[in-house]
């Protein structure tokens, strides 16, 4: 289990897998004050959902690099063979993701939202938003990417089945970061990821086995 | 003591009923060779003995360690071929030098995987068998891509595995070297 999460990790790492999400996020939060003008107090007061938009878009980056590869490359019969069971895959899997997508966007968040000209309080929300809703967005790509192994041309496929499920998070994410909003908003926002990474690792589990026939 | 027993099994894909009835039992210093035309059904013989495909009717039954080598390498292509090696040979507890020895690989060490040749890479497959340990070798198309000398590293490789007590189920459509091996014709 520990090896899996360690290979994976060096494959997000080594490759560009790992960064690409975050340029993207990085990319969005640059070109969004040109979009709509460098007036602060707009940018102050949109900034936090459009870096909440970003993320999700940047979680759809991953998707093509996380089972595919493995499936393809026969990495995912080895491991039958020797008895692994296709949920603690996933659950490695999901492990190796988040770690190589929700912290480095989390750091990524602190230069864009000085972009965005979010005052200081926005962001220590909108940090503790993507802690507790980047596990769910993670969560969501590894399933859509178990479900669309061993399919052509993927990556539209992959928004079409992420974005919807994704609604909760954003949702919730983009509203705790009112300050005057409830405190409802962040524990709706773990729910609903806790939800997302309990179902996961069965759910892609069963997607890698039932695409082996 | 059996290591892989079939009873009566029938394998189905894509609609298309490939083999049934097939009985086979493969004790330790044994050997099987499984030869039939393309799409005869030997990749699928092997896949139903790794666990890989569940039979449309009879029963596999595997009391030991199996390692597969098939068309798929499932080696990190950036890396190393002796780091490749070494994360199934610590998975299985084996070693990764001794696969490499036995294939004749040991100067390709430090070679990354995406430079290797076809017959390398072959070699390479078999040598994670080789490296692994287990009781159980399955092998499809082992030869394939294989120069002589890599056709002598196997068959030696494959010897000393069952002088140790090992099994091997083999499908082959090339002539393989399996001195006392039992034949299923596809």
């Amino acid at each position: 289990m520990r090896a899996l999460i360690l290979r994976d990790l060096r494959l997000a790492f080594t490759g560009a897998g790992a960064a690409l999400p975050v340029v993207f996020f990085l990319l969005v939060a640059t070109l969004f004050p040109f979009a709509v003008g460098p007036d602060a107090a707009l940018l102050a007061r949109t900034g936090g959902g459009a870096l909440w938009m970003a993320a999700l878009l940047a979680a759809l980056l991953p998707v093509e690099r996380l089972v595919e590869p493995d499936r393809a490359s026969g990495v995912l019969d080895q491991l039958a063979v020797r008895g692994v069971s296709e949920e603690s895959i996933a659950l490695a899997k999901l492990a190796a993701h988040w770690l190589s997508f929700g912290p480095p966007l989390m750091l990524a968040a602190l230069p864009a939202a000085a972009l965005m000209k979010l005052p200081q309080q926005v962001l220590a929300r909108l940090e503790l938003g993507l802690l507790a809703g980047t596990p769910g967005l993670a969560a969501l790509s590894l399933m859509v990417a178990a479900l669309t192994a061993g399919l052509r041309g993927t990556g539209a496929l992959a928004g079409l089945l992420i974005l919807p499920l994704a609604v909760p998070i954003l949702i919730f994410g983009a509203g705790m970061i009112d300050p005057t909003g409830s405190e409802g908003a962040w524990k709706l926002l773990a729910a609903a990821s806790l939800l997302l990474g309990g179902i996961a690792p069965f759910a892609a589990g069963a997607a890698i086995r039932a695409a082996r026939d | 003591m059996t290591l892989l027993r079939m009873e009566g099994v029938a394998c189905i894909r894509g609609g298309r009923l490939l083999f049934e009835g097939m009985d086979l039992a493969l004790g330790p210093g044994e050997a099987v060779l499984v030869s039939g035309q393309n799409g005869a059904g030997k990749s699928s013989l092997i896949r139903l003995a790794a666990g890989l495909l569940r039979p449309a009717a009879g029963q596999v039954e595997r009391t030991a360690d199996a390692a597969l080598a098939d068309e798929a390498l499932a080696l990190d292509q950036r890396l190393p071929l002796v780091r490749a090696l070494g994360f199934w040979a610590r998975l299985d507890g084996g070693d990764a030098g001794a696969g490499m020895a036995a294939m004749g690989l040991v100067h390709l060490a430090d070679v990354p995987v995406h430079m290797l040749s076809t017959g390398q890479r072959k070699r390479a497959s078999l040598a994670r068998v080789a490296a692994s340990g287990a009781k159980l070798w399955l092998l499809d198309e082992p030869a394939n891509g294989l120069d002589s000398e890599g056709a002598e590293c196997l068959a030696a490789a494959i010897a000393a595995h069952r002088a140790a007590g090992g099994a091997v189920l083999a499908a082959s459509h090339q002539p393989l070297s399996l001195p006392g091996a039992r034949e299923i014709a596809l």
